[in-house]
Formats: structure tokens, sequence, C-alpha cells
């Protein structure tokens, strides 16, 4: 399977079983067309020859692009078979080893955002703060089902982890206390509204967390339409200058600005340009919302093109920022094509409900953070351990391989089958697809294979001249 | 080639071979938390092809 699109001016393929990736002048390009559509060599030949007279190509050119073709082809990096479907139903069989908790350490907030998938952060259920000794036992919990993986992730989250920041801070002191003796390396992140961001916050997460994220939709008004205290007063003005200084004393680096974009912000780049160009960061994400489909925040199919181009303006100006030597970085942009995920992760899926799991203030375990306080989703608790093993079965095989719609997409081995929460919420099964987020998901794909390509470009005619 | 230009990629089948050490980070963990993919995930393995 192939993917072939054209972007920025570049013709770009994307042979889909062997990731590889080629850009082609247009003449390849129709020909690699034609002979994906079934046409023999000499049938397209005849048609390129045709389609291209009035562009004085020559018999030779035509030659020469198809012996490319199939020179791509004998070595494996176009029309690749797919040969790793066996592999993700051997994944129902595969050891259950987990090596990622978030710690839901604060079912309450001090913002009030209406947007909120988590109910202003008490999760549809009782406000509450988790203890230093549940959350102990959930360490101790993820330390016991780890196995030997070494690399161990706890995400402090809520609602607003700040307001039980005492705990947050003993648990990771009682983490670095036991990961010498039992070979582990705990990796913390903190997920921040920024209210509650002091100077004590900020040396102990600079000093700790291996990753901090800073929800910030944008622009003040963006910002401010949702996020709201409690008195109906706009955040923005109380958090960017803490956000400012977090980042500051951070080096820069190991952070994101996480915003939300909903359908009256669908010119969602403007919100990341102000975040760095007006306020100095970065590393930035943003995300669309997740909403109930009669929200009216939530996104249509009629925002879809706007989106598109959204994102095709912020590839292309992450390309100027960076030749002007003031790069960006998006988080769904980030590619590392020689050194990325290998197979197995790519077909895996996320690791909800088996490697990654959801801990509420009370312990309870759920799949995810998204499902939590859904009876039907509750997998157990960190004193039982997973006693819905069912459940846990039916998420190792959340992957491309169980969702037929994923069978012929391009995009399969980037996404994993996408996020089974979002599935959940969109077709009532976890094992369906969220149309709209695969179509945002593929047009976000398109643009950072395009980022790629330019930057090797770029770089060619660099060494050329 | 005159007509193609090939990125370095990681080859898929040989990350069959010598890939899944499970070491990564899981993939909604960082900084999304509401869209999976895995592609922006690095590799943890530096050695592995």
């Amino acid at each position: 399977m192939i993917h072939q699109y054209i972007l920025n001016g570049y013709h770009i393929i994307l042979d889909v079983n062997s990731g590889s990736i080629h850009v082609t002048d247009p003449l390849a390009y129709e020909a690699i067309r034609l002979i994906d559509a079934g046409k023999t060599p000499e049938e397209a030949g005849r048609e390129l020859l045709a389609g291209f007279a009035d562009r004085g190509v020559t018999e030779q050119e035509v030659q020469e692009s198809l012996a490319d073709v199939e020179e791509l082809r004998r070595s494996g990096k176009l029309f690749s078979e797919e040969t790793f479907a066996d592999k993700a139903f051997d994944l129902k069989k595969r050891n259950t080893v987990i090596k990622a908790l978030c710690l839901l350490v604060a079912h309450t907030c001090n913002l009030n955002c209406s947007y909120c998938f988590a109910a202003q952060g008490n999760f549809h259920g009782q406000h509450g703060l988790m203890s230093f000794e549940t959350g102990k036992r959930a360490l101790d919990f993820l330390v016991e089902h780890s196995g030997l993986r070494r690399n161990l992730e706890v995400d402090f989250f809520g609602g607003e982890p700040l307001m039980n920041f005492q705990v947050c801070k003993d648990l990771v002191a009682y983490a670095r206390s036991i990961e010498k003796e039992k070979k582990k390396n705990f990796r913390f992140t903190l997920t921040t509204n920024g209210v509650g961001i002091t100077d004590e916050v900020i040396e102990w997460a600079n000093r700790e967390c291996h990753n901090v994220v800073l929800s910030l939709d944008g622009r003040k008004e963006v910002n401010d339409r949702f996020r709201k205290d409690y008195a109906g007063n706009g955040s923005y003005d109380r958090i960017v200058p803490k956000f400012q200084e977090f980042v500051r004393r951070r080096g820069g680096q190991g952070y994101y600005m996480r915003g939300t974009f909903t359908h009256f912000n669908t010119d969602f780049t403007e919100d990341i340009f102000h975040m760095a160009d007006d306020l100095g960061f970065a590393e930035l994400s943003m995300e669309p919302v997740v909403a109930d489909p009669d929200s009216p925040s939530a996104l249509t199919r009629e925002d879809l093109p706007v989106i598109f181009e959204q994102y095709e303006i912020l590839a292309r100006d992450m390309l100027r920022r960076e030749r002007e030597g003031k790069p960006i970085t998006f988080y769904h942009y980030m590619l590392d094509l020689e050194h990325g995920p290998c197979i197995y992760k790519r077909i895996s899926g996320c690791g909800s409900g088996t490697e990654y799991l959801a801990v509420t203030a009370s312990g309870d375990l759920y799949p995810c953070h998204q499902f939590v306080n859904d009876p039907e989703y509750r997998m157990g608790d960190i004193w039982e351990g997973v006693t819905r093993t069912d459940l846990r079965d039916s998420f190792k095989l959340c992957n491309v391989y169980s969702r037929p719609e994923c069978a012929d997409c391009w995009a399969k081995l980037y996404c994993a089958g996408g996020c089974a929460a979002n599935a959940y919420h969109a077709t009532g099964d976890i094992h369906g697809t969220y149309e709209t987020g695969c179509e945002i998901f593929k047009k976000r794909i398109e643009c950072a294979l395009m980022i790629k390509v330019a930057q090797a470009m770029e770089g060619r005619q660099e060494k050329e001249s | 080639m005159k007509h193609i230009v090939t990125l370095d990629t990681r080859d898929m089948a040989k990350s069959a071979v010598n890939g899944g050490c499970g070491e990564c980070q899981t993939s909604c963990q960082s900084a999304c938390k509401t869209s999976c993919g895995v592609a922006n995930q690095p590799c943890e393995n530096k050695d592995a092809e």
C-alpha cells in the first residue's frame, strides 16, 4: 500500500508497510500512480509519454522514471508487502507489563472550564484528594507489575494536581527512595492549569519532572472563553506570567504549552503563533476538543477544511521559522524517521488498559484518564490489581488490526489505531473509529512528513550549492 | 536515481527483528492526552535498527 500526495510543491510517496518516504518529480509521481493502479510498465510508459508530451518529456526520461520505480520495488521500499498482521494478534498473548500510570491526585479543580472532559475535575463523581498512602501503594503497584521495564512514567493529573501538591512532592520523594533498589527510573510529568504555580512548585518540578504540560489555549479571548474560575473570571492574566517564569527557569526544555481548540477557534494557528511570538514559548501542542457532538464547542465535519488549511499554514510557517533560526516544536509534527518507534510499538496501540492505567484518588484503576468513573470500565484497584481481565484483553486488541476501517488506511502505522476513548465516545465501542479524529490525524501526518521532506530537500540543495 | 529521492527511514522489517523492548513512553502520556498517535514517540533503544 502506498499513499501519495502533493503538498507545498513536493510530490510525496509514503510506502506504508516499509515506512519508506520518497520525493519524486511529477513524472515519477504519475508513474507510481499508474503502476499502483495496476498498469503494466508498458501501459504506464505509453500513458506517461502521452500525458507529459506538452512538457517535452522524452521516451528516455519515461523509461528512467519507470526504472527508478522498479528499483525501489525490488529493494522493498515501494509496494512492499504487509507482514505484520500476525504479530498484532500475538499481542493478545503478550505478558501484561504496566509501565505508566496517570495519577488523578486531585478530583477537583480551581478552574471551571466548561469544556473539561473530566467535568471540572471530579470526573462526574465525588470531589476528593489522593492520600499519600494511596499514591504510595499506586507506585508500589506499578513497580510490582512492571516486570523488567526500567523506565516507568507517572503523570500527576487531575483535576488540578497542584491542589494536592504536598502529596505530589511526597510521592516523588518516595519513588526516588526506592528506584535504585528496584532498578527503576521514574519519569514524572506534571499537567497543570497554572493557577497554583509558585516558586516552590517551579523549583520542585524543574528538579523532578521529566516533562511539564502547561494548559493554555492561546490568545487571551480564546483562553478565557472556557478557562475561567468559579467566579467567571478568565485565567489568562493570572497564568501566563507564571508559565513564562516556569519555562524560563526550566531552560526552555521539557515542557509543552498545551492548548485545546474548539469549533469557536478553528483558526488555531493564531493561538499557536500568539504563544510563540507574543509569549515566547517554543514547545507547543494544540489539540482538538473532546466533546459531545451536541456541544456547541464540538468540531463539525464542516470545520474540517478550515482545520486542514490551518495545519498546512502551521507546517509552512514552521519551515520558515527554522530557516530564520527561530524554530518552534509542534507536538504532532515531531517525527523521528530514523529512530522512531519500532513495528511492535506501531501495531500495539496506545497502551491504555494494558501498559498504561489511570488511578483515581481512591485507588481505583481505569484503562485511562478518559474512562474514569465509568463503572463499566473500572478494572480493579491498586490493592487487588486488575480484576477485569476481560477488559484488559479487549484493550490488548485495541489496535489497527482489530478495526476493519483501519485495514486500508495509509496512516495506520503512524496512529496505531487511535484513541480508544475517542472511539468509545463516538461509536460506543473501543474498537470503533472516530472518523473526524482520523481525518485530522491523517492531515497532521501529511504535514509532518512534508516538513521532513522539505528539510531533506533543502539540505540537499545546500550541499549541492 | 534521477527522478526519486528516498529519505532515510527506519526499516520496519528490521525493527520486527530487533524491536519491541518496550522501554518507550506510552503514547498518550506526554502531551496530548486526547489524540493518540505513535509516530512522534522516540525509540529508547538507540542501538536498534
